[in-house]
């Protein structure tokens, strides 16, 4: 199962963050997972919430740069090496991960790390056969 | 020194005749050899035998940058192209390009008129004139070498740039005349301070400073800090290059070599001449010029002229520093830069739209930074950032391709330019010059 991600252009300035996290709020999405991928000079903001469609319409109608991309949620075991164990599997089927970051959510007392990966249905093909599970909804 | 007493100080009325007939010899020439200037004759339905008094130069159609690109490479020649000896073209683009073709005799003639500048700055055989402007295509850096050249001096074509090393020969050769962009003066004077050199220890006398806009703010600096006496130099690769007018020791208006490059003030709205005094739109007619001739050149400079009793005995008509343009163009490290030249490469950058904004300043450095602003499209956006840098990085080169100068790119959010009724505002100077 795909995950809708949404990305926020941002400038490095003052209150950017504040403003949209405001817009969030006061509209009643909630976000599930969060991470900023940072340069000298802007950012992108990537963000998991309940509502993508609503915050993608928001976000349009005040003037945000946004899109939509498709990550996985993947279910990874909380304990030590759990990661890993889904890291070597993606290393030895070559699926590339352009990026990860953690959710807020918790599956069954299991983690749920988001990756980008370069093939996305190669990727969760790869991952369902070795047994590793990707949750579809938030 | 006068280079040129008799031709420089001579009487008004004889330069006069002078100029009216190599005026009336200049249109039967390009009537009879550049289809060009035939066709512009015929179609304001006049003869080259009509050009009777100076005054009746405004009967002449002017010339425009653009037809200057249309008729590139040599669709403006006069003569064989086996009389060309030397080609240069306007600085900064890689778009069709303005030339200009040099005749031997028009080598001397810019020889002769770069001598009359360095005499103006008191330049003599016997100075070691320091050359820091680009050599190449750009008519300044080889301009100054032919004038230095023809007075007997000593050149040092150090060209611009590695500037620590234009210190280290300054000092080692004792240049007593400078030559370079008035900005790159002042970088000149900082590094020197932090290489330990003095200027007041250094031999230099004079500096030709040219090429981009600068002020008396800027002068009375470089001339604090540099110890020497700033002489403000103006030319375009259009008419010749640098030496169609520069300041005398006097430095109260340029003396415009008017023997040579006849200039008119008009007005850039009717294209009416003005009279004598009247601040508008400067425009030369060479004279004298061999290879490519030009008649009425609109500069899109703006400044006026007059004639006063200069205490330097040259009786040379006076132009004041350019006031300005009537154009959009910006002139950035002595590059000349149109905002239309940036809006086609956004275009042509396939993932990228003409929504921007050009931010100059002279910060500390005194170099202009430029920085390009621009708005990111979803066309574009990624949610990944080396994408975005790609995008960036693409620019950048492209920009450097067709402008010939480094510009920061920097990715902005939408809207976030400010825009006025509906027009954005494309260019922000913030040069305090």
């Amino acid at each position: 199962m795909k995950v809708r991600q949404i990305s926020v252009f941002l400038e490095n300035k003052n209150g950017r963050l504040a403003e949209v996290t405001r817009l969030l709020g006061e509209n009643n999405i909630n976000l599930r997972a969060v991470s900023i991928a940072d340069t000298a000079d802007f950012g992108i903001l990537r963000l998991i919430c309940d509502k993508p469609d609503a915050a993608l319409k928001l976000f349009h109608e005040n003037n945000f740069t946004a899109k939509e991309t498709d990550v996985i949620g993947v279910i990874v075991e909380d304990k030590p090496g759990g990661l890993a164990h889904v890291m070597d599997i993606c290393f030895k089927n070559n699926v590339n991960i352009e990026y990860l970051y953690s959710s807020l959510m918790s599956h069954e007392n299991n983690a749920v790390e988001i990756f980008k990966v370069e093939d996305i249905d190669h990727g969760l093909e790869i991952l369902e056969k070795n047994g590793i599970k990707a949750i579809g909804k938030f | 020194m006068i280079w040129n007493k008799a031709r420089e100080c001579e009487s008004i009325e004889k330069r006069k005749e002078r100029q009216l007939a190599d005026l009336k010899e200049l249109c039967f020439r390009v009537y009879e050899r550049v289809p060009f200037y035939r066709k512009k004759f015929d179609n304001a339905g006049i003869n080259p035998s009509d050009i009777k008094t100076l005054d009746d130069i405004a009967k002449i159609p002017f010339t425009t940058k653009d037809e200057m690109r249309e008729t590139y490479p040599y669709g403006l020649l006069a003569v064989d192209e086996t009389d060309i000896v030397e080609i240069h073209t306007s600085s900064g683009t890689t778009g069709t390009p303005v030339v200009d073709a040099y005749t031997q005799s028009d080598m001397d003639m810019w020889g002769e008129v770069m001598a009359r500048c360095f005499g103006m700055a008191g330049g003599d055989k016997g100075d070691v004139v320091q050359n820091a402007y680009g050599y190449g295509m750009f008519t300044g850096g080889l301009g100054v070498h032919y004038g230095s050249q023809k007075i007997g001096a000593n050149i040092i074509p150090a060209a611009s740039g590695n500037t620590k090393r234009q210190l280290m020969l300054m000092r080692d050769f004792k240049s007593t005349i400078l030559t370079c962009t008035p900005s790159y003066a002042l970088f000149m004077a900082d590094e020197a301070r932090d290489m330990g050199i003095e200027f007041k220890d250094l031999h230099l006398k004079s500096g030709i400073f040219g090429a981009e806009p600068w002020s008396d703010n800027m002068r009375d600096e470089i001339e604090s800090k540099l110890h020497l006496k700033a002489h403000d130099i103006y030319g375009l690769t259009e008419i010749i290059g640098p030496g169609v007018s520069c300041e005398c020791d006097i430095q109260h208006g340029l003396h415009v070599n008017e023997d040579y490059f006849f200039p008119e003030i008009i007005d850039p709205e009717t294209g009416k001449v003005l009279p004598e005094g009247e601040k508008g739109e400067l425009v030369f007619t060479t004279l004298t010029k061999q290879g490519t001739p030009i008649l009425r050149y609109r500069t899109r400079d703006i400044t006026w002229l007059w004639h006063d009793e200069c205490k330097c005995g040259r009786t040379l008509v006076k132009m004041h520093r350019l006031l300005g343009r009537n154009d959009d163009m910006l002139i950035i490290r002595g590059v000349n830069v149109f905002p239309s030249q940036i809006e086609n490469v956004l275009l042509r950058v396939e993932e990228t739209q003409p929504h921007y904004q050009i931010i100059i300043e002279r910060g500390s450095t005194h170099l202009d930074e430029v920085e390009l602003q621009v708005e990111v499209e979803e066309s574009f956006f990624s949610d990944e950032t080396k994408e975005l840098e790609r995008i960036k990085n693409k620019l950048h080169q492209e920009l450097k391709q067709e402008l010939g100068i480094s510009i920061n790119i920097r990715l902005v959010e939408p809207k976030s330019i400010e825009r006025s009724i509906g027009k954005a505002k494309r260019v922000i100077d913030k040069r305090n010059i």
